[in-house]
């Protein structure tokens, strides 16, 4: 009897190792999701797919650094120092893109939102379709730059690739905290979202601050995709939709816009599904784990950290 | 000149119809893709029946009873198209008069065109189609592949013997009929072997997930001797590896999904060691299997596949059935009924992908290859196992 209680309680620890590891995931994309919310009142539908994007970039760039077999190149941990930051650089510039060409026009013309939420969700299905287009439906292996080895704690497995991925996404998240709530940029995203249109009367550079925003936060997402690569290496060009709906889902619930929102919503989300996968038949897992989200939101329609606001979309 | 050209032409023409009426020659129609989604497989099965049909016609015909009669195979395009499948069946039943019908390949010919050749009572055998609707309740309809479900208890038969295992656990797709449905049967087979609970683990995933670790957290911990997987390749390259970091150290058992090429570009040195189960592994394989992958190589520059071994044994089986008639009969249609009641009563075949005879569906009962996936990455052959 001692000896199968034990075995839960270890069953139960590996659980939630697992569930930071998947939490961890949710919340880089879920701050992007949030940062864009909290400064442009938008939900940008297409960062899901700018994660995908990010995690195909740092394929080819790892890729094209790392030595193939025999051949002049990086060492796989050069590879991957370097990779990361030039993922999450041309990630931004996809980010800033996107802005420039689908958002902003719209935007300027006094668009209502929804039509710039919309467009967000054109221009993730431009990325997924473009990528089919131009790599074709097969699969792209990421490259191993990190061979994974496994610490044995008291039972509960854990590799050095996740512990790599939890500590990121918890210093991204602080980093972005101070970043939001301490710098003079970060002050000035606030008043953005308080009004946008005091603003430039006040001598702060409204579109400085927007573009800022975007590259913080696909810049984020790109680093996730390279994360996500290096842990599940099956690259997909639809990867970015169901795991961009749930942070979507877990930045709600935490409430979107606001920064500790979308982290503490991504780790709620992962525990409540892997804890649910865990005890409860898995064929069943998303529905009960969305239906306990459901009641969260009926108890606190605003998220978690949320203040009630006129005009949401 | 002209004139004489066109009476020679006319007379070649009325030679070679009147040859078809003396029953000089054995006719069978062969309904592929040769153009359309799948050319290849299309290609596969006329060279593969090509290579049959000359090494037979190399020794002066098929002999039947006492005479030997030259083959005569003819292909017709059905364009990976279902309708189009449905008219060029129906054009070589009665245009062409052929004996028997072999193709088309793919379910979605093979399902309509099997109900043409139904109808218009002419044996057909489809060598690649896993359907269960392409034979079933068409009598004078059979199939060279075995159907996904046959794959469960050929799984639980290795399994047990190879691991020695008392306890399996599943790991399936929930959404995907394939997998779903495999891991349906399998549990069904290893409970009925080993006993109610033998299966200490029934877990499922979506369609678009990539971590695996909450639910292989429970697999692992309920100690099975190995893990049962019908999953696509891709999700196997994710799951394999996410298993062996939290801490399992034992096998698993595949399908015949993960015999992609793309399976060890994703999965990598992880997926060694492993088996699944599948129609016809073509390295390693011996005897006929591998003088009939040798010629094929020879002729055509590559190894062949699935299609092209299944399409040989399908001329196999029906030319066999021909033979076993003992005469040739001008009444095309008495011969077509011979053949099918041959075809349904084939004792013990025993072909290139494995000895087989059918069922009363028309579905063979066959042996399926388990093929191991080597230190080097490779498939090869490791063993044959009956349900």
């Amino acid at each position: 009897m001692e000896f199968s209680l034990q075995n839960s309680i270890v069953n139960f620890l590996q659980q939630c190792a697992n569930g930071l590891e998947i939490g961890s995931f949710y919340a880089l994309i879920a701050l992007g999701y949030s940062l864009v919310y909290g400064v442009l009142r938008l939900i940008n539908f297409a960062h899901g797919d700018v994660f995908m994007v990010g995690a195909y970039l740092g394929f080819f760039i790892s890729t094209a650094l790392l030595a193939p077999e025999g051949m002049s190149g990086l060492s796989p941990i050069a590879t991957l120092i370097l990779a990361i930051p030039l993922t999450m650089i041309f990630t931004s510039l996809l980010g800033v893109s996107l802005e420039r060409v689908a958002y902003r026009p719209l935007m300027r013309k006094g668009a209502h939102r929804l039509y710039v939420v919309i467009t967000a969700l054109m221009c993730g299905l431009i990325l997924q379709n473009g990528n089919v287009a131009l790599l074709g439906a097969s699969h792209s292996a990421f490259p191993e730059l990190v061979p994974v080895v496994v610490y044995d704690v008291w039972g509960v497995n854990i590799n050095n690739v996740m512990l790599f991925i939890v500590i990121t996404a918890v210093l991204v998240f602080l980093a972005l905290h101070f970043i939001v709530s301490r710098t003079r940029m970060g002050m000035a995203m606030r008043a953005v979202s308080w009004d946008k249109f005091a603003l430039p009367l006040m001598g702060i550079p409204l579109n400085k601050v927007i573009v800022f925003t975007f590259v913080l936060g696909s810049a984020v997402a790109g680093l996730g995709g390279f994360l996500h690569g290096m842990s599940y290496p099956v690259l997909e060009q639809d990867m970015g939709a169901s795991i961009g709906w749930k942070a979507f889902i877990a930045a709600v619930v935490g409430g979107i816009g606001e920064v500790r929102g979308a982290f503490v919503g991504a780790f709620l989300l992962a525990f409540v599904e892997t804890m649910v996968n865990a005890f409860l038949p898995s064929t069943y897992s998303d529905l009960f784990a969305f239906s306990i989200l459901l009641l969260i939101l009926w108890h606190r329609p605003t998220g978690i950290f949320g203040r009630p606001l006129t005009a949401k979309i | 000149m002209l004139k004489s050209v066109c009476v020679s032409a006319l007379l070649c023409m009325a030679a070679v119809s009147g040859g078809a009426l003396a029953a000089e020659k054995i006719k069978i129609g062969f309904p592929i893709p040769l153009t359309g989604e799948i050319p290849k497989v299309g290609e596969s099965s006329k060279y593969a029946a090509e290579l049959f049909r000359e090494e037979i016609n190399a020794k002066g015909g098929l002999q039947v009873g006492d005479k030997k009669y030259p083959l005569e195979f003819i292909y017709e395009n059905n364009e990976s198209k279902p309708d189009a499948a449905v008219n060029v069946t129906l054009k070589l039943i009665t245009r062409d008069n052929v004996l028997a019908i072999i193709g088309p390949q793919s379910s979605r010919q093979a399902v309509p065109a099997g109900g043409v050749a139904n109808n218009n009572e002419t044996p057909m055998i489809t060598p690649w189609s896993t359907n269960p609707e392409a034979t079933k309740n068409r009598p004078w309809v059979f199939r060279a592949a075995f159907l996904d479900d046959f794959q469960a208890p050929v799984a639980a038969n290795f399994a047990a013997k190879q691991f020695k295992a008392k306890k399996a656990a599943v790991f399936f797709e929930v959404s995907n009929d394939y997998s779903k449905g495999l891991a349906d049967s399998f549990k069904g087979v290893w409970e009925k072997q080993h006993g109610k609970g033998s299966v200490v683990a029934f877990e499922s995933h979506g369609p678009r997930d990539h971590n695996f670790s909450a639910q292989l957290t429970k697999i692992i911990a309920a100690k099975p001797d190995f893990i049962f997987l019908p999953e696509n390749y891709n999700f196997v390259a994710l799951i394999v590896p996410q298993a062996r970091r939290l801490g399992y150290k034992g096998q698993f058992m595949g399908s015949d999904a993960w015999g992609s090429a793309e399976l060890m570009k994703l999965c990598r040195s992880a997926c060694r060691g492993l088996f699944f189960s599948t129609h016809y592994a073509a390295a390693g394989a011996q005897g006929a299997t591998k003088e009939f992958i040798d010629k094929y190589n020879k002729k055509y520059g590559y190894v062949p596949d699935d299609v092209a071994a299944l399409t040989w044994d399908a001329v196999a089986l029906v030319t066999g059935a021909i033979q076993q008639v003992g005469a040739l009969d001008n009444d095309t249609r008495k011969m077509r009924k011979a053949i099918r009641d041959n075809l349904a009563t084939v004792k013990e075949f025993k072909g290139i992908t494995g000895n087989m005879r059918f069922d009363e569906q028309g579905d063979p009962i066959k042996c399926a290859v388990i093929v191991e996936i080597d230190q080097k990455g490779d498939f090869t052959f490791k063993e044959s196992v009956c349900p």
